[in-house]
């Protein structure tokens, strides 16, 4: 029988069919109506207004990156459309699945520039998956469908939906089918036998092969396949800074991140081993360095689901295309079972040097100031078993991904591909929807936080029990790390006049603290801890702290500097 | 690094949506390389698109450009050629003073040889077509320019391949198994 909805409520079905329960947003004139719409369905489906659209979709991103579902925003058109690109455009480079919805003005106002119009899709095609304007009702349904399957399956990315008020207002016979095929779109390519046998036969055959994992592990759930294919085959392994979560920090071969501020020891033997493994990973240039002198000894083998990432930025000397929960225990049934004691025993005169010379003066540091390091290994060591640590960008990020225990069920987020200053506390509030269940720390800067501390009011409002750890050295840290290392210490710019952080939180009725000595700051950190519902530390730290080892931007590994 | 740059030609086949002119081209924007010519139009097959974008790059670049180009969610297939492995042909439309035509016999020779054709004449100006390659393009173009030419333009490159493996039609029997497979 037929039954005419409007579009709005058509919108409002097609979500609750896709399973969504909680969608961030914030409203206005031309996606009211679907606002409307899903209040109808509140019990359902949680909307949460968060206090500025940005703060939305990184929201939805840690949702997204916390629970594993597609994260939804709703937005409306105009300036709250604009305001969703810098969270797409993290959102495509750090593979987070997204259906973002906007409203639209009608449509014969379309291009005419009418009050609060933009094109959204032209703006947004180059950092969406897909994107797409709806013009009728007619057509909701079948957006939602494809925006959601586009979003979440093959590598992960965000998807806009640019919705007419017309299409939202108009009646239509809704009938709802998921997307489960699109004939443009391979989402999960054909793993190659004979490729994952000639993969199988290098690895058996290697004397120094090393394995780098990243995200791609995770976002294919393949963690158990991971350790298999490590354990049977003995090879060490080092994460990208997306794929710190993907095996425990504890594991006996995992030996820590590679990259720029990566450990010495898999950065190192980056350029010793004979072949190298890369895993659901895209040889971003923080991890490669310069090109040109990155990995040149050793055979590569590189196992993505985007073929496109493939040979894009490193050429592999075996490049297999296809999910890794796939590729990889494919592999794992051909090996022969192995320890590579002597090769792994290599990596142990490096982890001492970068022991000596950067871990101890990071978490034992000589004066009274605080390093964000040993902050950040205070709050690993005091958090539970079900965690997840959200870091902003820079310094505090640093810090977080080499000194948070990460692991599976610890999981790390931060903004890899984009590095979007302002990305921890809404991420934090979407993590902490997404994983009710886990300890929630957001690790700030004090630079970070200020680009997105209206959010304390969405925190406030929904009584969300984040942790805020802010790390505060009046600086915008990683800037003057490199003004002070390579433009002879003019700090440019970098030099911050700080608000009273405690007073501020307070004003939202969050609880606050602020430590400035160290023999406070772990009864600070208990408290803090152990409290109901937000609350916000703020430590202050040196003010001129360094993050070592780093190697500088474009520069071989072999550049990497331990100390100043 | 200066590496030789070698003309390219690039066909997408893609779904018929709007918007996906800009989602090609800006791949082409990013990478920094400019298009030399492009033509879009309807394919033989219902609702796809064929776009034939010609390129210099160097291989690597091009190759980058067609998986990024792929990697659309509404592209069906994109593929790169070099100019031995396809056929493929230009149009150009010549205006030239009618009076030049009639005063010598330059033209209607220069018609002849060109295997051009004239497709409209009357008091004031003449318009020859001619369909080829580049450079009898412009050849028959300079030779024109003497008796003076009031318009000329020419076309984007249209291409065919030469092997005998239709990739295309391979590509969706493949799709339309796989959508079998799941509808089961």
């Amino acid at each position: 029988m037929e039954e005419l909805i409007t579009g709005a409520e058509a919108m409002a079905r097609a979500l609750k069919a896709e399973a969504v329960d909680t969608v961030f947003g914030y409203p206005g004139g031309y996606i009211m109506a679907v606002f409307d719409a899903l209040f109808a369905y509140k019990e359902e489906v949680t909307t949460i207004l968060t206090r500025h659209e940005q703060g939305a979709v990184h929201a939805a991103q840690g949702y997204a990156r916390a629970s594993g579902k597609v994260g939804v925003v709703l937005v409306t058109s105009g300036p709250g459309a604009s305001n969703i690109v810098t969270g797409a455009a993290d959102a495509m480079l750090d593979s987070t699945p997204l259906v973002i919805i906007a409203g639209q003005s009608g449509v014969d106002k379309l291009g005419s520039d009418s009050f609060q119009e933009t094109d959204l899709i032209g703006i947004t095609q180059p950092v969406t998956k897909w994107n797409y304007q709806i013009r009728t009702a007619a057509e909701i349904p079948w957006a939602i469908a494809r925006a959601f399957y586009i979003a979440r399956e093959g590598r992960p990315g965000p998807v806009v939906l640019d919705c007419s008020k017309d299409a939202q207002a108009e009646k239509v016979d809704f009938h709802y089918e998921k997307c489960t095929f699109i004939r443009s779109y391979q989402p999960y390519p054909s793993i190659n036998e004979t490729k994952i046998a000639q993969a199988a036969e290098w690895i058996n055959s290697a004397e120094r092969p090393l394995a780098i994992v990243g995200q791609g592990v995770q976002l294919g759930h393949a963690q158990e396949e991971l350790l298999q294919f490590i354990e049977k085959s003995g090879i060490p392994v080092a994460t990208t800074l997306m794929g710190r979560s993907v095996l425990p920090a504890s594991h006996p071969l995992n030996m820590g991140m590679v990259g720029m501020h990566g450990n010495v020891a898999p950065n190192r033997k980056t350029n010793e081993c004979d072949l190298l493994i890369a895993v659901g990973m895209r040889f971003a240039d923080r991890v490669t360095g310069d090109e040109k002198s990155y990995a040149r000894q050793a055979r590569i083998i590189h196992l993505d689901i985007d073929p496109s990432e493939l040979n894009k930025n490193i050429h592999a000397d075996l490049a297999i295309a296809g999910n890794v929960k796939y590729s990889l225990p494919a592999i794992t049934a051909l090996l022969e079972p192995s320890s590579h004691t002597q090769w792994v025993e290599s990596f142990r005169p490096l982890q001492q040097l970068e022991e000596e010379h950067v871990i101890s003066k990071d978490l034992h540091p000589q004066g009274d100031a605080m390093t964000m390091q040993e902050v950040v290994r205070l709050l690993s060591e005091l958090s539970g078993k079900n965690v997840v640590c959200v870091s902003d960008v820079g310094q505090n990020e640093m810090a977080t991904a080499r000194y948070f225990q990460a692991s599976p069920s610890r999981l790390y987020v931060a903004s890899g591909g984009l590095g979007t200053m302002g990305f921890c506390l809404p991420a934090a509030i979407g993590a902490a929807l997404g994983s009710p269940k886990a300890e929630i720390y957001s690790v700030c800067g004090d630079g970070g936080f200020q680009m997105t501390e209206q959010e304390l009011g969405t925190i406030m409002q929904y009584n969300l029990p984040v942790k805020i750890l802010l790390l505060n050295n009046n600086y915008l840290g990683m800037v003057r790390q490199l003004q002070e290392i390579f433009l002879e210490g003019r700090y440019a710019s970098t030099r911050m006049q700080n608000p009273d952080f405690v007073m501020l939180t307070s004003a939202y009725g969050i609880p606050a603290r602020r430590v400035d000595r160290r023999e406070e700051l772990q009864a600070a950190m208990k408290e803090w801890i152990a409290a109901e519902g937000p609350s916000l530390l703020e430590v202050q730290v040196e003010e001129k702290g360094l993050v070592f080892p780093m190697i500088p931007s474009g520069h071989p590994i072999s550049d990497m500097i331990l100390e100043k | 690094m200066d590496t030789e740059k070698t003309l390219y030609t690039v066909t997408v086949y893609s779904e018929n949506q709007v918007g996906l002119l800009n989602q090609v081209t800006i791949v082409f924007t990013r990478r920094q390389v400019n298009i030399e010519s492009l033509t879009v139009s309807r394919s033989a097959i219902p609702g796809v698109h064929k776009f034939t974008i010609t390129a210099y790059a160097d291989e690597d670049t091009i190759r980058k450009v067609v998986n990024q180009i792929e990697k659309r969610v509404d592209v069906l297939k994109a593929w790169y050629y070099t100019d031995d492995e396809i056929i493929f042909q230009e149009v150009a439309l010549y205006k030239v003073p009618t009076d030049s035509l009639l005063d010598t016999s330059t033209i209607e020779e220069m018609v002849r040889r060109f295997n051009a054709r004239i497709l409209e004449v009357n008091r004031t100006y003449t318009v020859i077509e001619m369909s080829g390659h580049q450079d009898e393009i412009q050849a028959l173009y300079e030779n024109l320019e003497p008796t003076g030419i009031l318009q000329f333009v020419r076309s984007g490159r249209i291409a065919i391949t030469k092997s005998t493996v239709e990739r295309l039609s391979d590509f969706l029997a493949e799709m339309e198994r796989r959508k079998i497979c799941i509808s089961r």
